[in-house]
């Protein structure tokens, strides 16, 4: 705790901020900050032992061991390790403040089909968890509308802005398809809900059906010049047909995921899938037709009680044997999204290693959300999201985040539990 | 085989409807026609009960009982003579567990989800009990009418008799014993209160109470009390139909529908509890813990539905069928040979089949899997009529007994043989009259034709095939129906075959008839017996012997064929976390003897135990989950407010596959603690994670007992999507609730102290539990989130005289650790959830690491079966948060829960004389990469990662051995064929329990249990 506080105490006294609401976004990099004898962990998979990170107007300028600093601010992270800032892939951050309040829920909208929703423009700025995310690491997140089938777009965000025009990152990169689960759930009778007599794989598919006509009628749409009548869904998923956007389908079974391929077959879109619970089982169909994975969550008992009961945490492992674009995500509604690093550092203990783990939280994220050009490692040319650990970035012991850039910008690591806690530490005398 | 040499008198009627007795003060809408109704049976086999078989036997029933029975009797001249030759008589079956001729109640709408608005009082108007779902005062026979329809298919699978009552609600009054002849109802009543019956489901009450199985047992429990202290016409109860009805029924049979294993071993203790004990109707699965049903003594009624096989042409559809479905499918036929082979007491039910046609063919198929044929005609027959005491009146052929018999062409469980006559109370009933002549053999058949006599022979073989034999064989169809004979034949093929028809009268042994040809030509013929047919040998049914597949403990993927058994252990050179003052050990050995740490040292030897190499590996103590809701069958009774009175350890579920996983992460010890739907919830459970052992086992024996008590947004029902109507709806009202429970507890305890005759005081269950915290023999484990509320509970505490032993969750402990530590009490947090809910706004990460620091006991716990299994990573995250040392981590969710729980004396730390629960680990027990490659349970290993790792493959071929065998099957059998039902492939889902509104993942095929119907 001292250290921590300590660091806090340095940030009070520089920033002048006192609670939660006052921890401002930083101001745009002015000097040149070069972070010195690390290791770093470029996120390609590459270490770089005692290494230098040097960084100017928001990009990174030099990486490596022979960097030149002069004429930084030189931040000396001896013993430390230096990661590109982790990215939350798939998350109701900023949409969701409290899950059981009702009137905090901005992610799921009214209706089936609502291509043309857009989540960016509900992102609060202000909530709660986003502080809570930077200082475990967490400096981008992807913002994704939940309901319906067709829900919308998802923008990604950096985690230090002052409203979300600020934050955008990447604006409407993916439409999100919520596909309606094939699994045959029998006409069991729920509380409240009246048995539908209709059998859920046929309704199912009927209605997955229904998503193939609407793209084929914005495609014929798309195909014409002129409208006398505008039809903003269509509208809405052009970027899929000229591949300005991804198709992330919701999806988690291998029936669900075969038809997943079939809409990048049928109409060439760039497909993520999202959850793919059971994606190890068609691992190399994935790969063979360029479907990339989200990992929803590793933290996760194994989808059928007769699996492998690591089944769950070894599941990335098998994808990265067999080539899948993939990576790992945290979207737990009690931890609110901050154990991202630990899910990767348990998919490391049953099979990945620990650069890998990395990648699945930084580069391959960044890949699959259309932003690895601009961010997900530590290379000459992208943007300065940086994260400084005390140790190793991915063990709960060692994930001591002491400072972290996003776009250059140092911004501040407090939040409203460190400042809880510091309330009631000073109330108790606790040093 | 069947001759037609002599001639029989009896006249086939249409109807089976004969009125034999006309009710005396009912008037006649006709001429009296009264009748003596004296039938003789002779030359049969009567098969008086399973031990007795007579031959060449005759019977004599008059007026619906048996006269006289036996090789030499005399036939009275009154009788009308039935032969009966080549036949057999059997009694006619009993089925103890009916509702036939009772309508089913409608349930009316409402539930007991979490968030429903409650019906909190009976709606059963009257002088009757105050919960709707106890229906003692139900009487079947008063509501009891016959249902001719049932009665028929009923009789047409040979039964006579049944015990019948309205399955409706937990208790649900008497049941009547009724045949099922064709009479008015006034006769076929035989016995008007047979049995008093009992089961696990509220039926159409739509009460609040009791929404859980335990809050059911509960509710059996107070009421046996209530019933008792009723004896004594207490003044402040009044009249109580209901009671007054309960304490009428006890000296009945009492019937238990349990439907399954664990239920039936339920019942039984709830039965134990008061000296009853408990006819048991099982549910098929009880092969799985035969032990446990034959250790109940109770006798049992066994359904004989068994699932259909699954189809299995499609490995995405398989990907989720269950394996302990698959083998559940493959055993559960033998689970009446099971009870046999056990030596328990038995009868067989159609309950439960969704047709009761299946019933012979599954019986068979019961016999296939070794359930003997007496054994079988005992289920039916002398067992049910026993069970209710009714065996001097019915259930064999003997004199003086109800006529109710069954008259068969072969031995009555035999594949082909026809059920021909069923007789109830003395009244034929025709099933399959048109059998009762068996006409096969060779006959001299001549066609009278104009071109003169044409003779063949004539062969009637089964399944109606005749053929005409001349030069050529023509083959043909015939039929006869006891009076009248068709038959034709078949000359040339395809296009040029041409039909002849024939039809005429049976006269004796010959027959005479016309016919016609193809050509329009009629002529007439003549037929005449010559000899019997060629007895085909029975032996193509050779019985291989089945192979199947074992059962396994507990019946799911992972369980064991048979049961580890401790042995002692020596494992050398390991970083041992010991949770003791010692703190960790480098390169240190722990012998485990008799399932207790015997020695921690280095070089340790001893000759009698196996040597665990763990040189780089840590060994920490067994984790305790000071939170959990693993392994219950119901976690949350919400029908009420306060309801001390329900028990976690009422309703453990041994099957569930989260204790193994549990394991794999190092859990060896687990607090099962009551939901938070209210404010005073249930008695909690401490287990160990012993896999395979069964409910009782799975206790911790010897720990302090403990309730959960709960403040805050579940208990006020804050989410309620209906509104709320049940008191407290506020954090003040909640205050209330236990100052109102334990000023009652207080009165309570006053009044058994100064009572004379003590059973004068109503026994509260509700309110013993409070008298035992208010005598630190109870201990509080309180879900509560936000300062106020746990200040609130602490002064309640206070005024009452009692510690509260443990907050958990505590969110907020840390603004209040001070307070907390000045009353006494212990803290079980969770390591990083927040924002889920408005009470957990404030919650922080430092939580833990701040109550810690002032002094507080802290541990770590789960509520949740997925995070269950990284409990060591939660505790590692107070060194992330907070910079608390990975010593004083690790103890989170080892020593200090320990303490908190009371079993520090047993567990939760290594140390010499403790009990040997170890876990040895890959890395660092607080590090992300650490695995739990051993978990060591008194001694026993139950985790081992080189055993799952082979468990996994046998699963698979398991799987893999029984899906060939379903394709094989249904390859076999054909569409509708012999193989038996198919059904679609159904998905295995888990039931996951949880506290609460929970936001954590479960896996895909999850169902949480508040939104499963109970019912």
């Amino acid at each position: 705790m001292k250290k921590i506080f300590l660091y806090i105490c340095v940030c009070i006294a520089t920033t002048n901020v006192l609670a939660q609401e006052t921890i401002s976004p930083a101001a745009a990099q002015k000097e040149t900050i070069a972070l010195t004898n690390a290791t770093i962990h470029v996120g390609n998979g590459q270490v770089i032992n005692n290494g230098t990170v040097i960084f100017n107007n928001g990009k990174i300028t030099e990486v490596g061991t022979t960097a030149t600093v002069t004429g930084a601010r030189v931040i000396d992270c001896k013993g430390k390790h230096i990661y590109p800032g982790l990215i939350l892939s798939s998350s109701q951050l900023g949409l969701i403040e409290i899950n059981n309040i009702r009137a905090t829920i901005d992610a799921t909208e009214i209706g089936e089909m609502n291509p043309s929703i857009r989540s960016l423009v509900a992102y609060n700025t202000d909530s709660k968890v986003i502080n809570t995310l930077r200082t475990n690491g967490i400096l981008l997140a992807n913002i994704v509308p939940s309901g319906g089938i067709i829900s919308g777009s998802s923008s990604v965000v950096q985690l230090d802005a002052w409203n979300w025009e600020d934050a955008a990152y990447k604006t409407d990169g993916g439409i999100h398809f919520h596909m309606p689960s094939l699994l045959n759930r029998g006409r069991r009778r729920f509380f409240g809900a009246q048995a539908s007599n209709a059998d859920p794989v046929k309704e199912g598919l009927s209605r997955i059906e229904e998503v193939k006509t609407f793209f084929r009628e914005a495609k014929a749409y798309l195909g014409q010049a002129k409208h006398e009548n505008t039809n903003l869904k269509f509208e809405a998923v052009k970027g899929l047909f000229d591949k300005r956007q991804k198709l992330f389908i919701h999806c988690n079974i291998v029936k669900e995921m075969l038809l997943a391929v079939d809409f990048a077959k049928e109409f060439g879109f760039d497909v993520v899938l999202v959850g793919a619970i059971d994606s190890w089982q068609i691992a190399d169909i994935l790969k063979k037709n360029n479907i990339a994975v989200i990992l929803n969550q590793l933290h996760d008992l194994p989808a059928m009680i007769d699996d492998d009961v690591d089944q769950p945490f070894k599941t990335p492992a098998m994808l990265q044997k067999a080539g899948v674009l993939f990576c790992i995500n945290d979207n737990d509604g009690n931890s609110r999204y901050r154990n991202l690093a630990f899910n990767a550092g348990t998919a490391s203990a049953y099979g990945l290693s620990k650069e890998e783990a990395l990648s699945a939280i930084t580069l391959n994220a960044a890949a699959i959300l259309g932003i690895a050009d601009k961010t997900g490692s530590i290379e000459t040319g992208k943007d300065a999201n940086i994260v400084v650990s005390e140790g190793d970035i991915l063990d709960m012991r060692t994930n001591i985040i002491v400072h972290a850039f996003i776009q250059g910008r140092q911004i501040v690591l407090n939040n409203k539990q460190m400042q809880l806690a510091e309330k009631y530490e000073k109330k108790y005398g606790i040093k | 085989m069947q001759k037609l040499k002599f001639l029989l008198v009896l006249l086939l009627t249409a109807t089976s409807i004969q009125i034999i007795k006309a009710q005396a003060t009912f008037p006649v809408n006709d001429v009296a026609n009264p009748k003596i109704a004296c039938f003789a049976f002779t030359n049969a086999t009567i098969v008086k009960d399973a031990q007795t078989t007579l031959l060449n036997a005759s019977m004599v029933i008059r007026q619906g009982k048996i006269e006289s029975v036996g090789n030499n009797i005399s036939i009275p001249k009154d009788a009308v003579v039935i032969g009966c030759r080549g036949k057999y008589i059997y009694p006619a079956f009993i089925d103890i567990y009916s509702n036939y001729g009772i309508a089913t109640p409608e349930r009316q709408t409402g539930g007991a989800g979490f968030f429903r608005t409650q019906q909190i009082t009976s709606n059963t108007k009257g002088a009757y009990g105050w919960n709707q779902a106890i229906k003692s005062e139900i009487d079947a026979y008063k509501i009891f009418s016959a249902d001719a329809a049932k009665a028929k298919t009923l009789r047409d699978i040979g039964f006579g008799a049944v015990l019948t009552h309205q399955k409706d609600g937990i208790a649900r009054g008497t049941g009547t014993f009724v045949t099922l002849a064709s009479q008015p109802d006034n006769f076929v009543l035989i016995k008007e209160k047979a049995s008093a019956n009992y089961s696990f489901s509220r039926g159409t009450s739509g009460q609040s109470y009791p929404s859980s199985m335990m809050g059911m047992i509960a509710l059996l429990r107070q009421t046996y009390l209530d019933a008792q202290w009723y004896k004594n016409n207490p003044s402040n109860e009044g009249e109580n139909i209901t009671l007054k009805s309960w304490n009428e029924n006890q000296n009945l049979p009492q019937i238990f529908e349990a439907n399954d294993k664990w239920n039936d071993l339920r019942a039984d203790k709830i039965g134990d509890e008061f000296g009853v004990q408990y006819i048991i109707k099982g549910g098929g699965n009880e092969y799985q813990r035969i032990k446990e049903m034959s250790e109940t003594k109770a006798s049992f009624i066994l359904p004989l539905n068994f699932p259909a096989a699954m189809d299995v042409d499609d490995p995405n559809d398989l990907r989720f069928v269950g394996l302990d479905d698959l083998k559940h499918w493959e055993l559960a036929p033998g689970n009446a040979a099971a009870f046999e082979k056990a030596g328990i007491n038995f009868c067989l039910t159609t309950a439960d089949l969704s047709n009761p046609s299946e019933f012979m063919a599954n019986l068979r198929k019961a016999i296939e899997y070794g359930l003997t044929e007496n054994k079988a005609l005992d289920a039916l027959t002398k067992t049910p009529a026993s069970l209710l005491g009714l065996y001097d009146k019915i259930g064999s052929i003997e004199a003086g007994k109800i006529a109710n018999f069954l008259i068969t062409s072969g031995p009555v469980f035999a594949e082909k043989t026809v059920l021909l006559q069923n007789w109830t109370q003395g009244i034929k009933n025709a099933v399959k009259d048109e059998n009762w002549y068996d006409v096969k053999g060779v006959y001299n058949f001549i066609a009278n034709t104009n071109t003169g006599a044409k003779a063949y022979q004539l062969n009637l073989k089964d399944g109606g095939v005749a053929q005409f034999i001349n030069k050529d064989t023509l083959t043909g169809k015939y039929s006869y129906d006891g009076h009248l004979v068709k038959l034709n034949y078949t000359e040339g093929r395809g296009r040029n075959a041409t039909e002849t028809i024939l039809s005429g009268a049976v006269t004796g042994n010959t027959w005479n008839g016309t016919g016609k040809d193809a050509m329009g030509n009629s002529f007439t013929w003549t037929a005449s017996f010559d000899k019997a047919a060629a007895e085909k040998s029975d032996s193509a049914k050779t019985q291989k012997p089945l192979a199947l597949g074992k059962v396994t403990y507990p019946f799911l993927s992972y369980g064991w064929e048979e049961m580890p058994k401790q042995q002692n252990l020596l494992i050398k050179n390991a970083t041992v976390w010991t949770s003791e003052k010692e703190g960790n050990l480098q390169n240190t050995d722990i012998l485990v003897k008799n399932g207790k740490i015997a020695a921690i040292g280095k070089n340790l030897s001893d000759a009698t135990a196996r040597i665990i190499d763990a040189s780089g590996k840590n060994v920490t103590p067994g984790i305790i989950d000071e939170h959990s809701h693993i392994a219950a069958a119901s976690i949350n009774e919400g029908g009420q407010s306060v309801t001390s009175e329900v028990r976690i350890g009422d309703n453990l579920n041994p099957d569930d596959i989260n204790i193994y996983r549990q394991l794999s992460g190092g859990v060896t010890t687990s607090h099962i603690l009551h939901g938070s739907a209210n404010t005073i919830g249930g008695q909690t459970q401490l287990i160990k994670l012993r896999w395979g052992a069964n409910d009782q086992q799975l206790k911790f024996a010897g720990a302090d007992p403990f309730i959960k008590f709960a403040l805050g947004e579940n208990v006020k029902r804050s989410t309620s999507s209906q509104g709320n109507n049940r008191f407290p709806d506020t954090r003040m009202g909640v205050e209330q609730v236990l100052v109102d429970a334990f000023t009652r507890a207080s009165d309570y305890q006053a009044a058994l102290k100064s009572a004379v005759n003590k059973s004068t005081v109503r026994r509260d269950l509700e309110l013993d539990a409070l008298v035992e915290i208010m005598n630190k023999k109870r201990f509080i484990t309180c879900h509560s989130y936000v300062q106020s509320e746990i200040n609130s509970l602490i002064k309640v505490a206070d005024r009452f005289g009692f510690t509260v032993n443990t907050f958990t969750h505590v969110l907020e402990g840390y603004k209040i650790a001070d307070k907390l530590k000045a009353h006494g009490s212990n803290t079980s947090t969770f390591s990083d959830w927040w924002n889920y809910k408005m009470e957990v706004m404030d919650a922080i990460p430092y939580n833990a690491y701040i109550m810690h620091q002032v002094g507080l006991n802290v541990a770590i716990n789960s509520d949740d079966a997925e995070m269950a299994r990284r409990l060591n990573q939660e505790a590692a995250k107070s060194v992330k948060y907070g910079g608390m040392s990975e010593i004083d981590a690790l103890d989170m969710v080892t020593i200090n829960p320990a303490k908190m729980l009371h079993i520090d004396k047993q567990t939760g730390s290594i140390k010499v004389g403790k009990d040997a629960d170890l876990v040895i680990w890959s890395d660092n027990p607080l590090s992300i990469y650490a695995k739990a490659e051993k978990t060591i349970v008194d001694g026993i290993i139950y985790f081992d990662r080189d055993r799952d790792a082979a468990m996994r493959k046998q699963n698979q071929a398991e799987k893999a051995r029984l899906i060939a065998k379903i394709a094989a099957l249904k390859k076999t059998a054909g569409p509708g064929g012999s193989g038996g039902n198919f059904r679609s492939a159904r998905p295995r889902f888990e039931v996951i329990n949880t506290c609460e509104d929970h936001y954590h993942s479960h896996g895909l095929l999850a169902i949480d249990s508040e939104d499963v119907d109970n019912q």
